[in-house]
């Protein structure tokens, strides 16, 4: 994207009608390492990648818990996400004090979703440069919902962000249609796999042995608070996602190619690659 | 308005004005007994909720598990004792998430002793007793007067009845006044620790009538809360 | 909250004409809510007392359910005042609200719950408070008005199911102490209804629907022969995972032959 004269700040329209700083903090997600979600009919499952941007350094914390029934997973400026993660955590604390139950997870993303908009509209304020899967569980069941820099939530069935996440999504489509019915640990292996198709070849090659793969994993579902997996249940989970992956990937066939735009999944929006026309759109969650 | 004279309303009690007093304060009475071994903690407190002759609940605990090794004894006004855990466990959240791990019985000892003091000019009306193993693993008791004065101990009973069952405690726990020499004292095991627990508390029914109905006991050890429960007279 | 984003006018915090201007950081003097404020012109302060009342709740749990009744005075002083008014009210489909003390106090709580409640409708996702949610909220209320020593008068019972179809049973009083159990009482039913649910409770089981309705109707005839606030009529909310409503007026079946009987006073 070219720098042009339309971008000065956020409140300036170009005349296609497009906020271009709205989507140059949208290209900031695509900078951030991959994430996953999805979800069963019980559990929600956040798989994130964490390189560690240097060998001398540890890897970004990708999956933040926000309460005992939530939590998200990053992709962009980490130091946004820190800020909105301490908001979340605040909202849910303050609801829990005194109503002494969880926060129902759509209304907590309308007031974030709210929280965040204000930032696309003052010329002030700069739009959150962070994309944000979060993994939710409540009397409704679980629930995926993906926020981008642009103050859109959509509630999802499966998603991904983070770069090179077209691949990825590639797989989570293929594969959609038997995330309801799936237990636990296919739920877990299959977002394993997902992420695992965002590894460049070259690194993917090198993946012998499951200490390559640099996971995060966390669950969230039915009598289960939101957990990260600690090291040992990772390379639990890596183990089996290896070792099922050779009947889950023969059915599919593997697809690394990234030019292949196929349709999203989102329930209710696209999501089409590059900048686009801003959304304005909202999706809610339709009542069951 | 001033010609009115309504301004020297006065302060003082005049005949013919109804006045009605609120006290904020309430007693709900209850009893707490929590006794720390070396690698175990027990800590037990009444069910029963009264103010004045009524009963309100006969099945209410006083127990308020805090973390897998922290259980926090409170009664008093039963109000404040809802405000006051209500807030420790906000706080206890909020550590955990900024730290990525569970307050040690200590630290929440100390916050404890902080949160109470924060309302030093208008003090929740309650007996606080701390239980917990601390971060090497031995039993640790804290108690705590309403505005925050914090003391370990090994032993100690407190609310409506504490004051009947502290000696009872020192004689039969501490073995007070009987020139034992530090060596003869025989060591405290979980079961006898239970047992006088339970044994104070059958005592304590029979003479306070705001302890009562049942008890519940909590024994903390490294693998976890073991719960029991112990019918007493309900009259 | 957003209101610094704007140009201030370019006299705010300036003097009133004839006034000095003032230094110490602008009228930032914080507005008290009203009921906040001491002693007004005619040595009114915070309210001291009820003025018109209600008198006992009584809630009972059953399996699947609870009931709670009131009968439908609102007193003023000893005076029967207002003969014809619900004091159950049905909050929402899983909530039942049954409120004694003051009533203008009730009627203002009352509102601010029916304000949340369309709050609920408002984010359309079919999620509805449940009755613990509302009396753990009204413990925080209460508590701070206690707190600020201008307190709510008034005793409440709520009850209901949560989406499990478990009931819930609670009261929560002026100063935000708050219980549950499987009877409730507030007023003069603490002392006369309390003892009379207590004593049928079988021990290794909850009540039936009809056991706890005949207790409800045989609590309601005691309170009216023996509490002077009362009349022989009362409403009971029902809530059970199929049904919440308030039923009635319903009448006391009073006999007052006995009265013949008594001698010597």
């Amino acid at each position: 994207m070219f720098r042009n004269q339309y971008d000065s700040d956020v409140t300036v329209w170009s005349p296609q009608g497009r906020l271009h700083q709205v989507e140059y903090a949208i290209a900031a997600v695509k900078l951030g390492t991959a994430t996953v979600g999805l979800k069963n009919n019980d559990y929600a499952v956040l798989v994130a990648l964490c390189k560690p941007p240097s060998e001398l350094s540890a890897s970004q914390r990708k999956i933040i818990a926000i309460d005992e029934h939530l939590g998200i997973s990053i992709a962009g400026i980490t130091a946004d996400a820190r800020v909105l993660s301490k908001y979340l955590r605040s909202e849910c604390l303050s609801y829990k004090h005194s109503y002494g139950s969880t926060y129902p997870v759509p209304r907590l993303i309308t007031t974030l979703g709210n929280k965040m908009q204000t930032t696309t509209q003052r010329y002030d304020r700069r739009p959150y440069g962070v994309g944000l899967l979060l993994a939710g569980y409540d009397e409704k069941g679980p629930h995926i919902y993906k926020v981008e820099p642009s103050a859109n939530y959509f509630n999802c069935k499966a998603m991904t962000i983070g770069s090179r996440s077209q691949s990825a999504r590639t797989y989570l489509e293929r594969h959609l249609a038997t995330f309801n019915t799936c237990t636990k640990d296919d739920i877990i292996c299959h977002g394993i796999h997902a992420i695992r198709s965002t590894l460049p070849n070259d690194e993917l090659s090198k993946d012998d042995g499951a200490s390559q793969l640099m996971i995060t994993v966390a669950i969230v579902g039915k009598d289960q608070p939101f957990k990260v997996l600690t090291d040992e249940e990772n390379l639990f989970y890596l183990d089996m996602a290896k070792k099922r992956g050779a009947t889950m990937l023969s059915k599919s066939g593997r697809n690394d190619d990234d030019d292949d735009t196929p349709p999203p999944i989102a329930e209710d929006k696209p999501e089409p690659a590059g900048p686009r026309d801003p959304q304005v759109a909202v999706a809610t969650m339709e009542r069951p | 308005m001033n010609a009115l004279g309504v301004e020297q309303f006065p302060d003082y009690k005049v005949p013919g004005v109804q006045h009605v007093d609120f006290s904020p304060y309430e007693s709900n009475g209850g009893s707490i007994v929590a006794i720390a071994g070396e690698d175990f903690v027990v800590i037990a407190a009444d069910t029963r909720l009264s103010s004045g002759y009524s009963i309100h609940s006969r099945d209410q605990s006083k127990l308020f598990k805090l973390s897998p090794h922290t259980v926090l004894g409170s009664t008093g006004c039963w109000c404040d004792t809802l405000s006051l855990t209500g807030l420790m466990k906000v706080r206890m959240q909020m550590y955990e998430h900024t730290h990525m791990k569970t307050m040690t019985t200590d630290a929440v000892a100390q916050m404890l002793s902080i949160v109470m003091y924060n309302r030093r000019f208008f003090p929740y009306y309650v007996s606080n007793i701390l239980a917990g193993l601390d971060k090497d693993g031995k039993g640790v008791v804290y108690s705590y007067d309403p505005i925050g004065h914090c003391e370990r101990a090994t032993y100690r009973a407190g609310g409506t009845a504490g004051s009947l069952l502290q000696p009872v405690l020192d004689n039969q726990i501490g073995y007070k006044n009987q020139n034992l020499a530090a060596d003869q004292l025989p060591p405290l095991t979980k079961d006898r620790a239970v047992s006088v627990a339970s044994d104070t508390f059958i005592s304590a029914a029979e003479r306070d009538i705001y302890t009562g109905d049942s008890v519940l006991i909590n024994i903390i050890t490294k693998d976890g809360i073991e719960q029991k429960t112990l019918q007493l007279r309900k009259d | 909250m957003m209101n610094n984003a704007f140009a201030q006018p370019m006299w705010l915090n300036g003097p009133a004409p004839g006034q000095f201007y003032n230094f110490m950081g602008g009228n930032t003097q914080a507005e008290l809510p009203r009921e906040l404020t001491t002693a007004g012109p005619f040595g009114t302060k915070h309210s001291t007392a009820a003025i018109t009342t209600g008198s006992s709740v009584v809630g009972i749990r059953y399996a699947g359910g609870v009931l709670v009744a009131a009968d439908t005075l609102v007193s003023y002083g000893s005076l029967a005042r207002y003969q014809n008014i619900d004091r159950v009210f049905k909050i929402n489909d899983k909530i039942l609200l049954g409120g004694s003390g003051d009533f203008a106090d009730i009627q203002s709580i009352k509102r601010s719950i029916d304000q949340k409640m369309i709050e609920d409708q408002c984010c359309n996702d079919g999620v509805v408070m449940k009755p613990k949610s509302l009396a753990s909220w009204l413990t925080r209320v209460l508590y701070n008005r206690r707190s600020r020593m201008n307190p709510l008068y008034i005793d409440v019972v709520v009850a209901g199911v949560d989406e499990a179809g478990v009931p819930f049973l609670g009261n929560v009083d002026l100063r935000g102490r708050a219980y549950d159990d499987y009877v409730v009482a507030t007023g003069f039913g603490r002392h006369l209804a309390l003892p009379l649910v207590r004593e049928r409770k079988p021990k290794d089981r909850d009540f039936t629907f009809e056991e706890a309705s005949n207790l409800i109707r045989e609590c309601m005839k005691v309170l009216y022969y023996r509490d002077t606030r009362s009349i022989p009529q009362y409403t009971v909310g029902i809530c059970s995972a199929s049904d919440c409503s308030v039923k009635g007026p319903f009448k006391v079946e009073e006999n007052w032959t006995f009265a013949e009987t008594v001698e010597g006073y």
